[in-house]
């Protein structure tokens, strides 16, 4: 028995035998021909074949891992489709006198060096998909099945590395994991496993000699096992039992209501980081999006992103979610999110700093660029706007007076605008003690209970010799919360929560004899959550 | 013949996926399409040229339209830049 440690991509438990992945090497040789025609059909056969394969991975692609992720394959097609490509294709083939394999492994090189010669690290990373495309005809031409076979057994893949077109053409039954040398936890093929829920490791040092080896994974703790030894393996296929239930039982919480015995229903939204998680966020069957941090924006980008960048990122997560309700944070940088092009002055203390609010309140330039694209996308689906650091009711009525201006530019300008709600998070203590003022500025509350713990214990996360100090059940945060709540119903609108407390199950029956109106978890919590509340009374 | 220049906003420049989009907007119109870029020039519907030019966030580019309905097929390329690029 050997014991790996590798970086977790995915969680789960897989046990099975292990299958080395190397790549088809399509040996071409180079031969004179008669027949120029032919090789031309050929050639054209071959391409219409491989583009057919592409549009096929295309729509798998996008039922399994969302249309964003998909698009690389379009994008192979249509590569395929270039002239550029086919024209040096032709021209080998008759200038030449040689096969149509010689022709497309020519032109896939010279095109795939001058892709590699380019500057810009972007292009270089370019000549990846042009060999991807000429392998591919060429499999066709030689025979080789390019379709990554990977027998009848459902197996572990073990790689060095592997590309998206790999990954989604696999087929799922048959896999049970993935193992790689390469790649990192944001690669495209990390977001597929974890798009696909496979348990994934990278960072393992790969051998071929574990080809045909029983292996187990432990995706909750980045252990891969080889040759496992009888107790061990009783021991993962015990863990592996309860997850395989675990699962099962979850599925069948899918499209159903979140409702007690009692009948007392709740909602159960998702938080996002990025557009990238909105396949789990269809997947675990959310009712809506309750937090999606617009940060990612503004820390993805060298400069401030322009009204337009950020409409058109708004829009796509409002049409993907398709009527129901996203509610969009606005920035809330500052504290342990910085970015360089803001120019924030070092801060003795960053959490009680200038962060959030407090930039958009006196920097309004910025908060207009941000609101006016939440407005225009909000004519595309169901958007709501959330404020977060709030301490006073001024804040909010200055906040109302800048959202009312832009909203009025909007329609002087003739753009189309949504019925947006506009409320804030709570999460300070000052917005909790005042949520009965508060209440009747805004059109709902979030609690974010990170922060109002933070505030409440005067407990740094961070630091780890408080921990024994630190409880995440306090009773003083419960009755904060208990008080926004009744504070909310008093002025009649709704509250959430969207903090890390929302997806703690030990305090989902609290949260419901409280009247919470919505909980806002990671998307993996939902269906957990969604089998609490129906056990519930 | 119709005219139009435009900087890239987009992060990464005309990159796969919008390069993708734009060869197939501009294979709708019957009109030769050029796109001029730090002294580089290729033809708008075919991908692998138009990536050659590694058109980055920032750079100025020059489009020119010759054929039918030049004009109008330059505002709609137009409209598309300011959408995705």
């Amino acid at each position: 028995m050997e014991k790996f440690n590798g970086k977790k991509i995915f969680s789960g438990i897989a046990i099975g035998k292990i299958k080395y992945y190397s790549k088809v090497q399509n040996q071409v040789v180079r031969k004179k021909i008669e027949d120029k025609e032919e090789e031309i059909r050929r050639y054209e056969a071959a391409k219409e074949q491989a583009i057919l394969q592409l549009r096929e991975l295309y729509q798998k692609a996008i039922k399994e891992v969302g249309e964003l992720n998909a698009e690389i394959f379009e994008v192979h097609a249509m590569m395929l489709e270039d002239d550029g490509f086919n024209d040096s294709v032709y021209n080998i083939i008759t200038s030449q006198e040689v096969n149509a394999e010689y022709a497309v492994g020519m032109t896939g090189d010279n095109f795939a060096e001058m892709f590699a010669n380019m500057e810009d690290d972007y292009f270089k990373a370019r000549s990846v998909d042009v060999k991807d495309i000429s392998e591919r005809v060429l499999s066709i031409l030689i025979g080789n099945s390019s379709d990554s076979e990977i027998g009848d057994e459902p197996v572990i893949i073990a790689a060095e590395d592997l590309t998206p077109s790999e990954t989604i053409q696999m087929d799922k039954s048959k896999l049970l994991a993935f193992v790689t040398k390469a790649g990192s936890s944001n690669s495209h093929t990390a977001i597929l496993a974890r798009t696909m829920g496979i348990p994934a490791l990278i960072g393992i040092d790969i051998q071929e000699e574990w080809n045909g080896k029983t292996g187990i994974i432990d995706g909750y703790t980045g252990i891969f096992i080889i040759d496992p030894d009888e107790a061990t393996l009783e021991e993962y296929q015990g863990e592996k039992k309860q997850e395989i239930k675990k699962k099962e039982l979850l599925q069948t919480l899918k499209g159903k209501e979140n409702v007690t015995k009692s009948g007392q229903k709740i909602s159960l939204y998702a938080n996002i980081g990025s557009i990238s998680d909105l396949a789990m966020v269809l997947q675990n069957d959310a009712g809506g999006i309750g937090l999606f941090r617009s940060e990612f924006l503004y820390l993805e980008s060298d400069d401030f992103p322009t009204e337009d960048e950020q409409f058109i990122e708004y829009r796509k997560v409002a049409e993907t979610m398709a009527g129901k309700k996203v509610i969009i944070r606005t920035l809330d940088i500052g504290a342990d999110k910085q970015v360089d092009y803001f120019r924030l002055d070092k801060e003795e203390n960053p959490a009680m700093g200038y962060r959030a609010i407090r930039i958009c309140l006196t920097r309004q330039e910025i908060f207009k660029t941000q609101l006016r694209a939440l407005f225009r996308a909000s004519a595309y689906g169901n958007i709501a706007i959330m404020y977060p650091m709030i301490i006073s009711v001024d804040e909010v009525r200055q906040i109302k007076q800048i959202s009312k201006e832009v909203k009025e530019e909007l329609k002087a300008a003739g753009i189309e605008i949504g019925n947006v709600e506009e409320g804030i998070m709570i999460e300070t203590p000052a917005a909790a003690v005042i949520s009965d003022l508060l209440a009747e500025e805004a059109d709902f509350f979030s609690i974010g209970t990170n922060d109002l713990t933070q505030y409440t214990l005067a407990i740094d996360r961070q630091n780890a010799k408080l921990d024994s100090f630190y409880n995440a059940h306090h009773e003083a945060v419960l009755r904060l919360i208990k008080m926004v709540v009744d504070n909310a119903h008093k002025a009649g609108i709704w509250a959430g929560i969207c903090g890390e407390l929302g997806a703690d199950t030990e305090l989902t029956e609290t949260f419901l004899k409280m009247g919470v109106d919505e909980l806002s978890v990671s998307p993996g919590c939902i269906l957990p959550i969604r089998q609490i509340i129906r056990e519930a009374e | 013949m119709a005219t139009f220049q435009y900087k890239i906003t987009d992060e990464v420049g005309i990159h796969a996926r919008p390069a993708g989009r734009l060869v197939k907007e501009a294979k709708q119109y019957d009109a030769e399409i050029t796109l001029k870029c730090n002294g580089k020039n290729a033809d708008v519907k075919k991908l692998m040229a138009l990536m050659s030019l590694g058109v980055r966030k920032d750079d100025v580019i020059a489009v020119t339209v010759v054929g039918k309905d030049d004009a109008a097929v330059a505002q709609k390329l137009e409209a598309f830049f300011k959408d995705n690029l």
